[in-house]
């Protein structure tokens, strides 16, 4: 029964791909799949927009929407009319074949890293031998949108954003990389699914994900900053910096286009929480050996709307880094742990099971932490501000 | 210890998160059309017109107004229009007066400047605190005339209620001394010869 829970959609998929012509099986196929995933995520994203604003509403104490549909969560209908039947505007100077296509393939780059995200037990689009690879790949041509936004808008705080954006997104691709690789040494494979398999099964009840050892956890952590940053998330969020450059690189974004780099923005975070599962929380796997009756694809998306609320809480929580401080942060704490963590993860590989091992490898986290951590703070004078000619 | 405020951090919006939930004292909104707080008693948005008497069918007789146009004049926008009437009725003092033929004020013009209220000598302009005013028709549903205008006493008692009081205390103090000098005037009448020191006093205040 729960067998059938499980495989449900693998399942449905097939019978209806049995309908089909028999040259057309794959295609039909690869189709229904595609289709799912815009489904779920698009209106994962509906959700997410409502859950965010009540969560930062509550963060403040305020209430946040609750006007539209029961406790206002149909929100993102209202919004979706809304930006429908806003004019477009295009800056006339603007370059506008580029400023058109920047939000299209953006949103079209975000939906590709679904490929090969597995979503539920033979629940992936592709099982591509390099899925990690294809995964920062398409996630770069995501980069090269927001540049593209930026430049072609004709306009000086979106080129600011845009800027401030590909210096940001290079920096922290280079953490959350290496900070991905000790996964693939632990693994001994790039594809997404096999990653998966590796962390099946449990000691005890406990699972054997890779968040759970020294090397992991650290990796976990450098991994989800450096994906913060990558969304371009508070409190990485310099490249729209409302409060200094207005929107950044979507400030000549009107109407549906706009709503096409919000989604943008979001399935990219999604699918980047969604890797930082399938890498380091065990995919789609339960958490105890006891729930595992309960079907993949729930985990899976459990997993993922905790990952968006750690989001959002932290949103609501720090203020925007300065951009000397997020370069700083990237190049003198995120390399250095990350650099370290690959060693850590090659000494945990090689050296025999044993308190020992735990001992090494955790020191080999802490104390790095600690010195990176004290080297970053010199220098920090924390103290009430006077303002000499305010006031 | 790097990381040390970031977590302090997120333990404060943790706690205001789920606060937010259990104390209705942490949220300061005010769901406004359910909800309605009371405005400050010094609250004034649109002027409107004062009439004595308790029932809405006196606001023509009750009117303070004795279109003298002050206000019409004093006003900084321009946004009163005031056609005195060509007879007399008496005011609330029960001296023969004019009134206003028209009295109009366009809402879409008027800044909320309180100066209509300050110059007016006969207590017969006041502010309101209405502030739902929003209508499909700009012209029409914003010029408000002066039986849109007319409001009682009773409601501006209401509305500022110290304000009133005080506004209450001088008319009836006046209206006082004018009977005191009708009546000072009917022994006048009756004893032509007798001196009438209250007369004479009520005369230099006037």
């Amino acid at each position: 029964m729960s067998e059938t829970a499980d495989q449900i959609f693998v399942i449905m998929q097939r019978w209806l791909v049995g309908h089909a012509p028999a040259g057309l099986q794959s295609t039909f196929s690869s189709l229904l799949s595609v289709i799912a995933i815009l489904a779920a995520f698009a209106s994962l994203f509906a959700v997410t927009t409502v859950l965010e604003r009540k969560g930062l509403g509550r963060i403040q104490n305020r209430y946040g929407p609750n006007r539209v549909g029961p406790f206002g969560f149909l929100q993102p209908i209202a919004d979706g009319i809304k930006s429908l039947t806003k004019e477009d505007v295009v800056p006339q100077a603007a370059d506008k074949a580029v400023h058109f296509i920047a939000p299209v393939v953006l949103v079209l780059a975000a939906f590709s890293l679904y490929a090969v995200l597995p979503i539920g037990r033979n629940m992936v689009l592709a099982n591509l031998d390099a899925g990690v690879l294809f995964f920062f790949a398409v996630g770069s041509v995501m980069e090269l949108t927001i540049f593209m936004a930026g430049w072609s808008s004709h306009n000086k705080y979106s080129l600011l954003g845009a800027m401030r954006a590909i210096a940001q997104m290079i920096s922290y691709e280079v953490p959350l990389i290496l900070a991905s690789v000790t996964v693939i040494m632990a693994a001994g494979s790039l594809s997404t699914v096999a990653i998966v398999e590796k962390q099946g099964g449990y000691t005890g009840i406990l699972p054997h994900w890779f968040v759970f050892t020294p090397w992991g956890f650290a990796g976990f952590g450098l991994f989800m900053i450096a994906a913060t940053a990558e969304s371009n998330r508070s409190p990485f969020d310099l490249p729209e910096g409302e409060s200094e450059i207005i929107a950044g690189y979507y400030i000549e974004y009107s109407g549906f286009k706009f709503a096409l780099f919000f989604l943008g923005e979001y399935l990219g975070m999604f699918a980047i929480s969604g890797l930082g599962i399938t890498l380091f929380l065990g995919g789609w796997a339960a958490p105890f050996s006891f729930l595992t009756w309960i079907p993949s694809y729930l985990w899976f998306f459990a997993k993922l709307l905790a990952m968006i609320v750690v989001f959002i809480w932290i949103r609501g929580t720090l203020p925007r880094l300065r951009m000397d401080q997020l370069m700083s942060f990237a190049w003198k704490f995120m390399l250095p742990m990350a650099l370290l963590n690959l060693v850590t993860a090659g000494v945990w590989r090689f050296s025999p099971q044993g308190a020992l091992r735990w001992l090494v490898c955790g020191l080999l986290v802490v104390v790095p932490y600690l010195l990176l951590g004290r080297g970053m703070m010199q220098g920090w004078k924390l103290e009430k501000r006077i303002y000499r000619f305010a006031e | 210890m790097l990381g040390e405020g970031i977590a302090q951090g997120l333990m404060e919006t943790a706690r205001n998160f789920f606060g937010s939930y259990f104390s209705k004292d942490r949220l300061t909104t005010v769901q406004y059309p359910e909800e309605v707080r009371p405005p400050a008693e010094a609250a004034r948005n649109f002027p409107f017109l004062i009439y004595d008497g308790d029932r809405r069918e006196d606001w023509q007789a009750g009117m303070r107004c004795v279109a003298c146009q002050i206000c019409e004049k004093e006003c900084p926008p321009k946004c009163i229009y005031i056609e005195k009437s060509k007879d007399k009725k008496p005011d609330a003092l029960g001296k023969p007066q004019f009134y206003p033929a028209v009295f109009n004020i366009d809402i879409s013009v008027c800044m909320s400047c309180q100066i209509c209220v300050e110059v007016c000598p006969f207590e017969a302009i006041k502010m309101d605190t209405e502030f739902e005013l929003s209508t499909d028709n700009r012209f029409g549903g914003l010029l408000w005339d002066k039986e849109r205008l007319a409001k009682s006493n009773a409601y501006y008692g209401e509305i500022h209620p110290t304000e009133a009081a005080a506004v209450d205390a001088l008319l009836a103090e006046e209206r006082a001394k004018v009977e005191a000098k009708a009546k000072a005037a009917a022994a006048a009448k009756a004893g032509p010869s007798s001196p009438n020191p209250a007369s004479t006093g009520a005369s230099s205040t006037q």
